[in-house]
């Protein structure tokens, strides 16, 4: 059953990823890459990972990619104007990815040894057991992950406004 | 509860997200549009997102999602000031080719 789910959800992201990268028109690359976030956050619902789930489908679906929409249409983007590489080029690009397929999945194939423990927690992925992590154990780069929002806030909007003199 | 980790081995999970991260290597190799070289890192940062989750959970670790969710951090900063530099750069230069986009100063 799982297996089955696992199978389409995976099947679903490649396509959509693939679709996302051949596709012409930015604005249907955007929409397919979101279709793509959406079958990730469906293996995580499927690894218990319900937490992660949501804010991924919040964070990426609802926040970034709408800014890459927003951006897309503010600059008239929406035409498939983009110039072709050329084949030999689309060539090269395939047989390097191909490689660095080969490569990851021959280094990691047969390799993992998982210590898995005999009673495994199934409410690793809740939000009772992410909160409490996050705010004792890992509270030091929560604070600094804020700081990061902040600048890069800041940086943004200095980046966008127009004339801004240094 | 949780027939996941009995029935889909965890080389699943690393297949389908090493192909998911070629997939983002491709894209930004052959596409041209700045904004869409953006979005394929953007799938590259979920392919190791979804490696990530699935170790964490079978591992019954929480760690691991505790970094996507930093991942899930940088990839928001990284979009909203990657696409504030390019805006700027659309408006001085009129394209988002970055074949045209080879210098460091227009």
């Amino acid at each position: 059953m799982s297996l089955t789910v696992f199978l389409i959800l995976g099947l679903a992201s490649v396509i959509f990823s693939l679709l996302m990268v051949f596709t012409k028109n930015p604005v249907h690359s955007v929409i397919f890459l979101i279709l793509t976030f959406f079958s990730i956050a469906g293996q995580y619902v499927l690894l218990n990972a319900q937490f992660l789930a949501v804010v991924h489908i919040i964070v990426y679906a609802g926040a970034i990619m709408v800014l890459f929409l927003f951006v897309l249409m503010l600059l008239n983007l929406n035409t498939d104007a983009e110039p072709r590489q050329s084949s030999r080029w689309k060539l090269g690009a395939a047989i390097a990815a191909g490689m660095l397929l080969v490569t990851l999945v021959g280094a990691l194939k047969g390799g993992i040894k998982l210590n898995m423990p005999e009673e495994s927690n199934p409410y690793v992925g809740l939000a009772q057991n992410l909160g409490k992590s996050l705010f004792t154990d890992f509270v030091v780069p929560f604070e600094i992950a804020g700081i990061l929002f902040l600048a890069a806030m800041v940086g943004a909007v200095l980046l966008a406004k127009r004339d801004v003199k240094i | 509860m949780l027939d996941v980790i009995k029935t889909i081995p965890i080389e699943y999970y690393v297949y389908l997200s090493s192909l998911l991260f070629c997939i983002g290597v491709f894209g930004v190799l052959i596409r041209r549009n700045a904004i869409v070289v953006l979005m394929c890192v953007e799938l590259m940062l979920n392919a190791v997102n979804l490696m990530l989750a699935a170790f964490s959970t079978y591992l019954s670790d929480e760690q691991g999602q505790i970094m996507v969710f930093f991942i899930m951090v940088v990839a928001a900063a990284e979009a909203a000031v990657g696409l504030g530099i390019l805006v700027m750069v659309f408006r001085n230069t009129k394209t988002t080719d970055i074949y045209k986009l080879d210098k460091l100063k227009f």
